[in-house]
């Protein structure tokens, strides 16, 4: 068990992930899990809070692009919120910084 | 290929081909990349091919989690031509032998998930090189410049 999954907590029909530290392949898997349960919510906006993230390669990554699908096929929308540089990088790097929806803030996510 | 002449700041890292020990291998690429003066804004990308590399091994080469070794090699080169410093990571393993290509099953910019490492680490280091090791396994190496 790793600490990556800091608090899941509901915003009016937004679900709100934060997370934490570093995401790598080792605590991809409990991630890939985490969004599994939380699709069960049916949420029709999925903010992950990324802003204390650290550290994320491509496991971490793919593990997003999984929730992105699953958002796209059920009419939900997935946002990403406050990643720092390092992490940014690992975006831009994959040329998929594009094909999220990136907030600075939570409440620009929110509103 | 650059050739290059090494200097003795060597340090060399086994560790079992589990996910959990990842979080060892970047904690000591961080602290040799500050040994040997990689500039602020290049250090996490380096850690990140780093990362990259070790994941293809669990992943590719010994198909999964296992307790077989991975041997990492740090040195701070001077390359032969301008007698600039850069840091070299070579990347050991004894598993399967896979080539450049079985690995680079993502795309940038699709959305699939995996496959993106290899694209990760040509585009983070400036010299890469993937080659079958004597008796088995894979041997990655890659250099960094230092300005």
């Amino acid at each position: 068990m790793t600490n990556v999954i800091k608090n899941v907590r509901h915003e009016d029909e937004a679900l709100v992930l934060e997370l934490a530290g570093e995401i790598d392949m080792q605590c991809s898997i409990e991630l890939r899990d985490k969004f599994r349960e939380l699709f069960r919510y049916k949420p029709q906006v999925l903010v992950v809070n990324m802003t204390e993230v650290k550290f994320m390669d491509s496991s971490g990554l793919a593990t997003l692009v999984v929730a992105l699908k699953w958002c796209r096929r059920n009419g939900s929308q997935l946002k990403l919120v406050g990643l720092v540089q390092r992490v940014r990088n690992v975006f831009e790097i994959s040329r998929l910084d594009s094909v999220f929806q990136i907030y600075d803030s939570e409440a620009e996510a929110l509103s | 290929m650059e050739s290059i002449r090494t200097t003795n700041t060597q340090i060399r890292l086994h560790i079992c081909a589990r996910p959990e020990y990842l979080c060892v291998a970047r904690m000591a690429v961080r602290q040799v990349i500050q040994v040997v003066g990689l500039e602020e804004d290049k250090d996490e990308s380096v850690v990140l091919a780093v990362e990259e590399a070790l994941t293809n091994v669990i992943r590719h080469s010994y198909g999964g989690p296992c307790d077989k070794p991975i041997i990492m090699k740090l040195s701070k080169i001077y390359r032969c031509d301008n007698n600039k410093p850069a840091l070299e990571i070579v990347i050991r393993d004894f598993g399967k032998q896979v080539s450049l290509e079985d690995l680079k099953k993502g795309e940038p910019g699709k959305i699939k998930p995996g496959g993106l490492g290899v694209h990760i680490i040509q585009s983070v280091m400036d010299e890469i090189e993937f080659s079958p090791a004597d008796d088995c396994g894979m041997q990655l190496r890659m250099v960094k410049y230092i300005s």
